[in-house]
């Protein structure tokens, strides 16, 4: 119709353009992350935990560090931790990446389906683990093995869980590193992504209508921000003034897209939550320091009915998505080596050694001892068996748990296919 | 016992079952202050107060993530999804979390709640107030799918309901909430206090879940049915002077195979009769589960009388419901054949 409109005209105006978002850099580049602002460390305001959330905002296009460069912990966020609680940090980080390593492998040599490693982001839920209560629930992605480590949750359990054995507390139903464990505050994990940021303002909400002490934080990456269950939890959080902490992990790749696909281009993800009124922190996600001290005042904040806290951590997926993946296909190779935030691992161990805690040689003793840990849990989990051998005994639990009680139709399908079983 | 419609029956289930569990909380849409737009939890922010019984945002998939969470926790969650109509954005929640977590925590998390929603047609609705969108969820393993027909049952049915440690799918015929529906729309409405099924129990009593009801006895025909259709259904066998057994089955999932059964092995005939669309509705299991289980007492093809194949229109509304005209056919064929 406007085609035809006489009181058009195109003349003077532009053609329109969809812009389709695009990494600075594809395979073939050599990395650069010069384009990065990192403030200094120490440098960022430490509102009150009971501020307005407004004040907080101005730290959603900010980043809380601690550790500088010198490996000294700095400014007002630094949490002053007792060494003893930095030495079990830096342990669970060790365990955490050894065990990665342990499974990468053990997929790759068809013990099982698949993984996915958090190499990187250890920081992120060690740390978390560290400056929450036990009791606080946990609505985890599947990159926050570490909640469970840093836990005590059996290794040996892990292992079982991925190789779908006989030890696997969910039966061989779900998919390798779904882990779910009520008593270590550990929800199922899902993977349709995000399902689980709007269900952990829910148990929260729950909390506080039993006027309960124990908050609930939820879990989600850049890419997932995407989904309206971001929205949701957002909305729910910030209606009902929640006791949750909303944690964003910004690891800037969802598979194969980086985060200008979820939005980053336009805004910090961490900025989502000024819309909504919701306190806000961005946070180097690489700093074991400025993550304990993050998610210690968003846990005080919400203990205090003080309101959620949303929390991004910028980081970097130093690896692959998953085994079913391989980045050098879209990004550039050895990034997450020149990644300026560096390795979460390194920088602890840095600091314990600037504090005079720490040496190279209990380091190395540390590593042993965890890489000991890690390959006695995995001979006991194959013990039970790998995946390759699953699936053949038992299959009358396949067909448990659908309902409380088995209905007639399930249980003519569950005889139909023990059947089946039989014949072969 | 007390003379109730079908909606002051669910609000007296709500009432029944917050007093005797205080873990049982309720949200929704309009559903707190103002007692939801068809005032089933009408007064229960007044008696349980605001953290018990309180307005959601419009967020169909918050409202039901937010009960995953509150269940996980070790709450009792009744929510109510305002028309069946907006309950797809909670449908991701529903069918990968609701669903499933019983199962994929192998029993550690069960998901015990109601989600209740107003459904069908034949109230002017619309494409967005008037669908029956229940096969949606019969095709879900984990849930179970309840539809109530009268007040008596409406009541009993929810009690149960609640008290199943199973996710229910509550779906209300809307336009049976006030007053029976024979399918002629022409007539003036009648309201339940008419109706014996209006006689609800004071206090607690459950209609067990997985149980059909003979609503009619009869030799000639068995006529399947839930919702509303249970009494277009009973108008159109006795107006064509068919001596059907009218089954109202109640619960979808788990299905009453039993009552079935029995019935069509007695009658030889069977009528499946929903307002849902017709192509992979829920007549289509119904038919099936009956040739394979009664194929040789059949003595003619099982019939079907659903809603079209289209989205509910609005001005076309009752060219579209499976009302008096379509049944009759129908009751000539399957008693023809």
């Amino acid at each position: 119709m406007s085609d035809k409109d006489p009181k058009v005209t195109r003349a003077n105006r532009p053609v329109l353009a969809l812009h389709v978002p695009e990494p600075h850099l594809r395979p073939g580049d050599a990395p650069d992350f010069s384009a990065i602002v990192i403030p200094a460390a120490g440098s960022a305001p430490r509102p009150r935990t009971d501020a307005p959330a407004a004040d907080t905002h101005s730290l959603a296009t900010n980043l809380v560090r601690v550790l500088g460069d010198d490996h000294r912990a700095v400014g007002p966020w630094d949490p002053k931790i007792d060494p003893e609680i930095l030495r079990k940090m830096l342990r669970d980080m060790v365990t955490v990446r050894i065990f990665d390593d342990r499974m990468y492998r053990a997929q790759r040599q068809g013990k099982t389906s698949f993984y996915m490693k958090c190499s990187g982001e250890e920081a992120i839920a060690i740390a978390t683990a560290a400056a929450m209560d036990r009791a606080d629930m946990h609505f985890p992605t599947y990159r926050q093995q570490g909640l469970l480590i840093a836990r005590g949750y059996p290794l040996t359990t892990m292992m079982c869980q991925i190789y779908s054995n006989g030890g696997d507390p969910l039966k061989g139903r779900q998919l390798p590193i779904m882990y779910s464990d009520k008593a270590h505050g550990f929800f199922s994990i899902s993977g349709n992504l995000g399902t689980q940021f709007p269900q952990a303002v829910g148990w929260a909400m729950a909390a506080a209508i039993k006027g309960d002490h124990r908050i609930a934080m939820g879990w989600i990456g850049d890419g997932a921000t995407a989904e309206g269950d971001f929205h949701s939890a957002m909305t729910f959080a910030a209606v009902y003034n929640v006791p949750v902490i909303l944690a964003v992990v910004n690891n800037q790749w969802a598979i194969s897209s980086f985060s200008g696909i979820a939005g980053a281009e336009r805004a910090t993800f961490a900025q989502r939550a000024v819309g909504y009124g919701i306190a806000s922190l961005r946070v180097d996600g690489n700093d074991a320091l400025a993550v304990y001290a993050a998610v210690q005042w968003a846990s005080e904040r919400a203990r205090a009915n003080a309101g959620p806290t949303m929390i991004e951590f910028f980081t970097y997926r130093a690896e692959g998505h998953s085994t079913s993946d391989d980045p050098s296909g879209y990004r550039p190779v050895n990034e997450g080596k020149a990644w300026p935030l560096g390795d979460p691992l390194e920088r602890l161990k840095a600091h314990l050694i600037a504090l005079g805690q720490w040496d190279e040689e209990r380091h190395s003793t540390l590593v042993a001892h965890c890489d000991a840990e890690v390959r006695a849990a995995q001979k006991e989990a194959e013990k039970l068996g790998i995946l390759p051998q699953q699936g053949k005994d038992n299959i009358a639990s396949m067909f448990d748990d659908v309902y409380a009680d088995i209905p007639w139709h399930i249980a003519e399908q569950r005889d139909a296919a023990l059947a089946e079983a039989k014949d072969r | 016992m007390a003379t109730m419609n079908m909606i002051q029956a669910l609000n007296d289930a709500h009432k029944v079952m917050m007093r005797a569990d205080g873990d049982v909380v309720v949200f929704g849409e309009d559903a707190g202050y103002f007692g939801g737009v068809f005032r089933v939890t009408e007064g229960l922010q007044r008696e349980f107060g605001k953290t018990r019984a309180f307005d959601a945002p419009i967020s169909e998939g918050g409202i039901v993530a937010a009960a995953v969470g509150m269940a996980a926790y070790g709450l009792k969650p009744l929510i109510e999804i305002q028309f069946a109509d907006y309950i797809y954005p909670g449908y991701d929640q529903i069918v990968s979390e609701v669903a499933k977590m019983r199962y994929r925590t192998a029993g550690e998390w069960p998901m015990p709640m109601v989600i209740r929603t107003p459904y069908g047609g034949g109230i002017f609705g619309g494409q967005t107030h008037s669908q029956s969108p229940e096969s949606l969820f019969t095709h879900i393993a984990g849930l179970k799918v309840v539809v109530p027909s009268t007040p008596h049952d409406a009541k009993g049915l929810l009690i149960a309901a609640i008290e199943d440690p199973d996710p229910v799918i509550f779906f209300e015929p809307k336009r049976i909430y006030n007053g029976p529906f024979d399918g002629h729309h022409d007539r003036p409405v009648t309201p339940w206090a008419k109706h014996s099924a209006s006689e609800v129990p004071d206090g607690h009593y459950a209609v067990p879940l997985g149980k059909a009801r003979v609503v009619r006895e009869g030799e000639a025909l068995t006529v399947l049915t839930y919702g509303t259709m249970v009494h277009v259904s009973l108008a159109a066998v006795e107006e064509n002077g068919v001596d059907a057994e009218v089954i109202d089955l109640r619960t979808l999932v788990p299905l009453d195979l039993e009552t079935i059964v029995a019935s069509v092995e007695k009658t030889g005939r069977c009528l499946v009769v929903h307002e849902a669309p017709r192509t992979s509705g829920f007549g289509a299991e119904l038919v099936a589960l009956v040739q394979e289980r009664c194929f040789y007492h059949l003595e003619a093809p099982v019939e079907r009388v659903t809603g079209w194949d289209t989205p509910y229109p609005h001005s076309y509304e009752w060219a579209y419901f499976p009302g008096p005209k379509r049944l009759k056919k129908a009751l000539e064929k399957v008693m023809g054949d």
